[in-house]
């Protein structure tokens, strides 16, 4: 580890957050930083059928989760910092979902670091997605993708 | 007999019919599994929320845990379905 100890920064919040702003401020007035990869989910229109997704979360659980994939990103690939955020409430198509921003010396750990976020926050950080569609009909659940599980266990497998 | 807080979400708190609930736990209830049972007899509510039960996931205080977990002295416990962010 750096001399330095690693940021991290976690949210879980219903508004809009700044993409931008939150990769600036990740690495402001550090000079140890030589990578920063940022991943932003956004909410699909499924195609035009979706009005909007509504995200129901676990308060407390939800940001205590989050936190505890990325502690464990930053010991596993050394990162310098993270930012996640993830939002709840009704979202629509076009609109953010989730941020997360990773910063380490070179650029492997960084990449490295933001997809085993994602990996384990899909699966693991207690957020789900009901769908509301244009027509009105009745939205479903989104249901969880063993493709999802499989990435998540590839890590694992390393 | 003690008294647990159960909290609920996404399909398993629409199919009970709320977020929450305060039991008393039974001596038999030993595990994350034994409680999923023993909800299962308390009406058609909880029988239909839960009725597959290896798909429910489970969480003492705010962490995740197995089926096979002791309940020990965790105060609130979290039933939902598998996770859907990102």
């Amino acid at each position: 580890m750096a001399g330095i100890a690693a940021s991290l920064t976690v949210r879980v919040q219903a508004e809009v957050f700044d993409t931008a702003a939150e990769i600036s401020l990740l690495s402001a007035g550090r000079n140890d930083i030589g990578a920063v990869v940022s991943f932003s989910g956004l909410c699909r229109d499924e195609g035009g059928t979706l009005e909007a997704l509504e995200l129901e979360h676990y308060p407390g659980m939800a940001e205590a989760e989050i936190r505890r994939i990325c502690a464990e990103a930053i010991r596993r690939f050394d990162l310098q910092g993270v930012t996640a955020i993830h939002r709840y409430g009704k979202i629509a198509p076009g609109a953010p979902i989730v941020l997360v921003v990773a910063a380490s010396s070179h650029r492997q750990a960084a990449f490295d670091g933001a997809s085993f976020i994602m990996d384990f926050l899909k699966t693991g950080a207690p957020f789900w997605k009901k769908e509301h569609r244009v027509d009105g009909g009745k939205g479903d659940w989104v249901s969880a993708k063993d493709a999802d599980d499989s990435a998540r266990d590839r890590w694992r497998q390393r | 007999m003690r008294t647990v807080d159960l909290v609920y979400f996404s399909w398993v708190r629409e199919r009970i019919g709320r977020g929450e609930d305060r039991i008393e736990l039974p001596e038999t209830v030993k595990t994350a599994g034994d409680l999923i049972r023993h909800l299962k007899g308390l009406g058609d509510d909880y029988a239909s929320a839960l009725e597959h039960e290896n798909v429910i996931r489970v969480a003492f205080d705010q962490e995740h845990v197995d089926h096979d977990e002791p309940i020990g002295g965790a105060r609130e416990i979290a039933l939902f379905p598998p996770m859907t962010g990102g």
